[in-house]
């Protein structure tokens, strides 16, 4: 089982050989739903943070949440608790350990986990309803995350 | 006790969050009559086996915009309804190696307003949960010695539109007990499975959050009486199945085939959640 896992991790690493530095989706480690290690070492760029958070193409969260400060994004959803003041509600490493699997914290969260690799039933490639091939990968890359966090935590009533 | 942390939210925060929520997503107070005389069920009490999961059902018109619903309350204004004159056309139409039309064995297609109710529905000589689309095929080849449809094709849902016309006026009222049972347990329990990438299922969307926004997308209960629906989206008729598959594919997911036993059992599970809605195809919709 361990030699299992520990192989999952290699692979990994071999397909993200670029940033051999990353933790792997498979890697992450929680201590009651938070992450408090970053992701890359890299910080996270919370202007590109807002960017991804309200791009339908990258993790299109205000589909679920409004966010005030950035109103300047139409249709903001409200399926998900808005996000306003989420910086000081929440650590860093919680607001990392929500982004990339919030069901560590909540078990039966709606929330998609946005760096996670495994467990899916009939995971798909991308939008098209045909099956996952090996170009399968998170929905968001380790980056992507740092910078989403990295914006989160500056949001403050 | 981690969970506990959610509930960190201001109180004045959570009274904005609710204020807001109330203006963006209600279904509306409305009724739908069609052509100023046939009188559509768009809201009623939950059939009995949802309860505890929900105690209303209401129809996915009341969860669209005013032009919208208007359109749909008249037949010359619904687009729609060319299909179903296309289909008239066809019922009437002999075809196959026995020259037979739908007409001859069934008379007019305004006498079927009991059949599209209570689809899909168990054929005992065939001993399998059946669609409208499913009997269709089974008329056109064994009784006509007719090419079979395509099950999402032109021909096919503009049939089932017009079957689903004359039925304006009756409701939704599919069996699921009995010998269809063990399907409807099937279908159920794809209902509630996390598909895809995005993990989601069905009840993630139309039976916690139905009222709710996805980005601009406002979430129904995802009941079919309205199927076909006219889609100002892709301005055609849309079959349930391609509808389903739609959903799935967008939760990030393999999706099941139209006509598959998966959504035939899904079929027959979603349309026992709308007993007592009325059959309303073809039904307008985004």
């Amino acid at each position: 089982m361990k030699f299992s896992v520990i192989t999952a991790v290699a692979a990994g690493f071999v397909a993200s050989a670029a940033f051999a530095e990353d933790v792997a989706p498979t890697a992450v480690a929680y201590t009651e739903g938070a992450v408090s290690q970053s992701l890359t070492g890299i910080p996270g760029d919370p202007a590109n943070g807002r960017v991804i958070l309200g791009d339908n193409g990258q993790g299109n969260c205000v589909a679920c949440h409004q966010i005030t400060e950035m109103s300047d994004v139409p249709f903001q959803g409200n399926v998900g608790p808005m996000l306003d003041g989420t910086g000081e509600r929440w650590s860093e490493g919680e607001l990392r350990g929500i982004v990339v699997n919030a069901k560590v914290m909540f078990e039966d969260s709606i929330m998609p986990a946005f760096y996670k690799t495994d467990g899916f039933i009939r995971p798909g490639n991308l939008y098209t309803g045909k099956a996952a091939d090996d170009t399968f990968g998170p929905l968001l890359t380790a980056q992507q995350v740092e910078d989403v966090v990295a914006y989160l935590v500056t949001l403050r009533e | 006790m981690r969970k506990l942390t959610g509930l960190k939210v201001p109180g004045a925060l959570l009274a904005t969050l609710l204020a807001t929520s109330a203006v963006m997503a209600d279904p509306v107070d409305d009724t739908l009559t069609i052509n100023g005389e046939t009188e559509i069920v768009v809201r009623t009490a939950a059939p009995e086996h949802l309860s505890g999961a929900m105690s209303e059902i209401m129809s996915g018109w009341l969860f669209r915009e005013d032009d919208t619903r208007i359109m749909q309350a008249d037949d010359f204004d619904n687009p729609g309804m060319i299909f179903v004159e296309l289909a008239e056309d066809s019922w009437n139409m002999a075809e196959g190696s026995n020259g037979k039309s739908c007409a001859d064995c069934h008379g007019a297609s305004a006498d079927m307003s009991e059949v599209r109710p209570t689809y899909p529905k168990w054929n005992e000589t065939a001993g399998e949960v059946r669609t409208l689309e499913m009997q269709i095929n089974d008329c056109r080849t064994n009784q006509m010695g007719a090419e079979e449809w395509k099950y999402t094709g032109n021909d096919m849902v503009n049939m089932t539109a017009l079957l689903a016309s004359v039925s304006r006026g009756n409701v939704v009222n599919v069996a699921i007990d009995g010998p269809a049972q063990s399907t409807w347990e099937q279908g159920k329990e794809i209902y509630y499975t996390r598909y895809g990438q995005l993990n989601l299922s069905c009840s993630n969307c139309h039976e916690d959050n139905y009222g709710n926004m996805i980005r601009a997308d406002h979430l129904s209960q995802g009941q079919i009486n309205g199927f076909p629906v006219y889609r100002l989206k892709n301005t055609k008729l849309n079959s349930a199945h391609d509808r389903f598959k739609g959903c799935i594919r967008d939760t990030r997911a393999e999706t099941f085939s139209p006509g598959s036993p998966e959504f035939v059992a899904l079929e027959l599970y979603v349309a026992s959640r709308g007993n007592g809605l009325g059959v309303e195809g073809p039904a307008i919709r985004n």
